[in-house]
C-alpha cells in the first residue's frame, strides 16, 4: 500500500515511537504515572510544602511595612520640630499598624479565635513569635504615643502636666521607632528563615528589601497626604536607589533551578514588574519632579513585589527541582 | 504467625513514656507489600477526615503526599532498575525465547521495579516545625517524638514552610477541625497506655518497626549489610545524621537515591538562616533610622 493516507503513517509513527521509547508523551495526555515516571522526584510531587498564606499575609507585609518606616519618620520629625509631619506619621503608623496590620494578620489565621495563643511563649528562634511580640509592642507605643502626641499638640491641657505629655509622647514615638524599623524588617527574616528554596537563599536580600520598600512607601505616602517637603523627597530617591540595586542584586546573584521561580513564571513577573516601578522607574519619575507619580509608583511597586514574593514561595515551593538544587551534593 | 509473633517490639506493651526512652520507626521498603494497612489504621485509629479521593494515575497511589489528612503515606515506585538479584527482561509480552527465561540472568535489558515506601513525619532531632511554631503548640515528647497540640495551633502556617520534609500542613475547610496544623502524632497516647503506634501494630511485614530509638538503629544498619550481601548494591539508610537536621527518628531504608522518594537530599533546619536574616535586618532598621536622620537635618 504505497498510498497511505497522511493519518494512517502519523499512527504508524506512533507505533514505531512506542515500540522504540516505550511510551508516547503528546497533548493531553500525561505519562508521568507510568510505565516508568518522568516527572522530577517522586510524580512531581513537592518535596517541601508550599506556604498556605493568601492575600492577607502579603497585604499586612505591605502595611506593617508603611506603619513602622513611618514611625521612624515620625520620630525624626519630632526631633527636627515638625510637628504637623509628626501628627501625620503617627495617624498612618496607628492606622497600619496597629488597626490594618493585626486584623490582616488575624484573618490570614486558620482559627482566628486563638490569635492570642501567640503571646503565650517567647521564642527568639522563630521569626513568627518574634513578629507577634514585635507588632503587639509596636501597637502599645504608637497608640500612646499619638493620643499624647495629639493632646500636646492641641494644647488641651496646660502647664506640667502638657510638659509630662511632651515627654511621653517623645518617649512613646521614639519606642515606636525601635519597634517599627523591626516591624518593617522582620518579615524578611520570616521568609528567609524557611525550607522554601527561592526565600532562604535571598534571606539576606529580603529584610533589605522588605524594610527599604517599607521606609520609601511610608515617605511616598505622606507626600501623597500633601507633605511634599525635601527630606521626603530625599528619602523617596534613596529608597529608589536602594530598591534599583536589589534588581541588580537579584538578577546577578542567581541559583538555577533552584530559585527560578524569581525569574520565570508567573511569579517572576511579578518581582520583576514590583521592582521596576519601585526602583528605576520611581527614580526617574522623581529625578524630573513628578514627585506624585514617583510616590504612586513606588506603591504600587512595593505592594506589586510583596505579592510576588509569597506567589515565588509558592511556585518554589512546589517545585521539587528546586529543592534537589538548593541541596546539591 | 506473622513476623516475629508476640516477641516482636510492635506487638509488646511497653512503658517507654514512663520510662523517658527515645523511640523511633524503622521503615523498610524491601519487605512492604503496599497493603496501605498502616495508612488505614492511622485514619481510623486518629479519626483523620477523608480528604476526598482523587485518581492520580501515579501507579497504585492515590493518597498522593503526607498532609494534614494524610500521616502515612505508602509511596509506589516504579524504576527502571533491577531490585536485587531479581530477574527482569523487557517490557513487553514476554518471549520465551528470550534469555530473560536463562537462570540467573541478571544483566536483562529494561529492568524493572516496583518498591513500596510508607512515607511518614520524621520526628526529627532538630525539628524545623516545632522551632518556627510561634504558640508553642509543638512540643517534644518524653520519648523524644514532635507533637502538635491540637488545641493550642491557632493555624499561623508557620511550621508548613518550616518542615524541610513537606510533611506538616494546615487542614482546609470544610473537614473536621480545619484551619489548624496537624500530622503524625507518633500515637502518643497510645504510647502513653503502652500501646504500639497503630501503623506498626498493624504491619504484617514488619516493614514498619516501632521500638528504642537505639535497637532500630542497629537493626537498620544490619539490615543494610544485609541487603547488601544479597545483591541489593543500592540499599542504603535515609537518615541525615550529618546536615543541621541532626537525624531522624522515624528513618528509613531506601533503595536507590531518596530524590526519588521525595526526600530532600540534604535537609536543613531553617533555623541555621537566622543569623544572617537577623543581621540584614538589623542592618537595615540602622540605615533607615540613618537615612531618616539625614534627611531631616540636611534637606529641611
Ligand atoms: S504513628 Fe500513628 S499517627 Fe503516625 S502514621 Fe502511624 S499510626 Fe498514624
Ligand atoms: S518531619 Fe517536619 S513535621 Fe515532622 S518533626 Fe520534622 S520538621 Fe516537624
Amino acid at each position: 500500500m504505497t498510498n497511505e493516507p497522511q493519518s494512517e503513517k502519523r499512527l504508524e509513527e506512533l507505533r514505531e515511537q512506542a515500540w522504540k521509547d516505550g511510551v508516547v508523551p503528546g497533548k493531553g495526555v500525561d505519562v508521568a504515572g507510568g510505565p516508568i515516571p518522568r516527572k522530577p522526584g517522586y510524580y512531581g510531587q513537592a518535596v517541601v510544602k508550599p506556604p498556605v498564606w493568601t492575600w492577607q499575609v502579603p497585604l499586612y507585609f505591605f502595611m506593617g511595612g508603611i506603619a513602622g518606616m513611618s514611625a521612624v519618620l515620625a520620630s525624626g520629625a519630632v526631633l527636627f520640630h515638625q510637628v504637623d509631619l509628626a501628627r501625620a506619621a503617627m495617624w498612618v503608623a496607628v492606622i497600619a499598624g496597629a488597626i490594618l496590620s493585626p486584623i490582616l494578620l488575624i484573618m490570614d489565621l486558620g482559627r482566628p479565635r486563638l490569635f492570642l495563643n501567640m503571646l503565650r511563649v517567647f521564642k527568639h528562634r522563630s521569626a513568627m513569635s518574634m513578629g507577634a511580640w514585635i507588632l503587639s509592642l509596636f501597637g502599645a507605643c504608637v497608640v500612646p504615643g499619638l493620643i499624647a502626641l495629639e493632646l500636646h499638640a492641641q494644647h488641651i491641657f496646660g502647664g506640667t502636666f502638657d510638659q509630662l505629655l511632651r515627654v511621653a509622647a517623645g518617649i512613646f514615638i521614639f519606642g515606636s521607632a525601635i519597634f517599627g524599623t523591626l516591624l518593617a524588617t522582620y518579615t524578611g527574616v520570616l521568609l528567609g528563615a524557611t525550607a522554601i528554596p527561592a526565600w532562604f537563599l535571598h534571606r539576606t536580600l529580603l529584610p533589605i528589601h522588605f524594610g527599604t520598600a517599607g521606609l520609601g512607601s511610608a515617605a511616598a505616602l505622606l507626600e501623597l497626604l500633601g507633605h511634599r517637603i525635601p527630606a521626603l523627597n530625599f528619602l523617596g530617591f534613596y529608597a529608589a536607589g536602594v530598591e534599583s540595586a536589589l534588581l541588580i542584586w537579584l538578577s546577578v546573584d542567581k541559583h538555577n533551578a533552584a530559585d527560578r521561580a524569581i525569574h520565570e513564571h508567573g511569579s517572576g513577573w511579578l518581582i520583576r514588574i514590583g521592582e521596576v516601578l519601585s526602583g528605576p522607574l520611581a527614580f526617574v519619575l522623581r529625578l524630573f519632579g513628578l514627585i506624585p507619580f514617583a510616590a504612586i509608583s513606588f506603591l504600587i511597586g512595593s505592594l506589586v513585589s510583596r505579592f510576588g514574593w509569597i506567589v515565588v514561595g509558592k511556585v518554589s515551593g512546589s517545585d521539587p527541582e528546586a529543592v534537589f538544587a538548593s541541596q546539591q551534593r | 504467625m506473622i513476623g516475629e509473633g508476640i516477641q516482636s517490639t510492635n506487638q509488646r506493651k511497653h512503658s517507654y513514656v514512663q520510662d523517658r526512652v527515645e523511640v523511633g520507626f524503622f521503615t523498610d521498603p524491601s519487605v512492604c507489600i503496599g497493603c496501605k494497612a498502616c495508612e488505614v489504621a492511622c485514619k481510623e485509629w486518629n479519626q483523620v477526615p477523608d480528604d476526598g479521593f482523587t485518581w492520580s494515575g501515579n501507579s497504585y497511589d492515590n493518597t498522593g503526599h503526607l498532609g494534614a489528612s494524610t500521616w502515612r503515606h505508602v509511596m509506589f515506585l516504579e524504576q527502571d532498575r533491577q531490585k536485587g538479584n531479581q530477574v527482569t527482561g523487557p517490557m513487553g509480552l514476554p518471549n520465551p525465547q528470550s534469555d530473560l527465561f536463562a537462570a540467573g540472568s541478571a544483566e536483562a535489558e529494561d529492568p524493572f521495579r516496583w518498591v513500596f515506601l510508607s512515607d511518614v513525619c520524621k520526628h526529627c532531632e532538630e525539628a524545623g516545625c516545632l522551632e518556627a511554631c510561634p504558640t508553642g503548640s509543638i512540643v517534644r515528647t518524653e520519648v523524644g517524638s514532635v507533637l502538635v497540640q491540637n488545641d493550642v495551633c491557632n493555624g499561623c502556617g508557620y511550621c508548613v514552610v518550616s518542615c524541610p520534609f513537606g510533611v506538616i500542613d494546615r487542614r482546609p475547610e470544610p473537614l473536621h477541625d480545619a484551619g489548624g496544623a496537624f500530622k503524625c502524632t507518633f500515637c502518643y497516647d497510645r504510647q502513653k497506655s503502652g500501646l504500639v503506634p497503630a501503623c506498626a501494630k498493624v504491619c504484617p511485614t514488619e516493614s514498619i518497626v516501632f521500638g528504642r530509638l537505639d535497637d532500630l538503629r542497629a537493626r537498620g544498619a544490619e539490615r543494610v549489610q544485609q541487603l547488601q550481601q544479597s545483591g541489593y548494591s543500592d540499599a542504603q539508610l535515609y537518615n541525615p545524621t550529618e546536615t543541621s537536621v541532626g537525624g531522624i527518628h522515624a528513618f528509613f531504608l531506601i533503595l536507590g537515591e531518596p530524590e526519588a522518594y521525595g526526600l530532600p537530599p540534604k535537609p536543613q533546619i531553617p533555623t541555621i538562616y537566622l543569623k544572617s536574616a537577623w543581621t540584614s535586618a538589623f542592618a537595615t532598621a540602622i540605615a533607615s533610622i540613618i537615612a531618616t536622620l539625614v534627611a531631616f537635618a540636611f534637606f529641611s
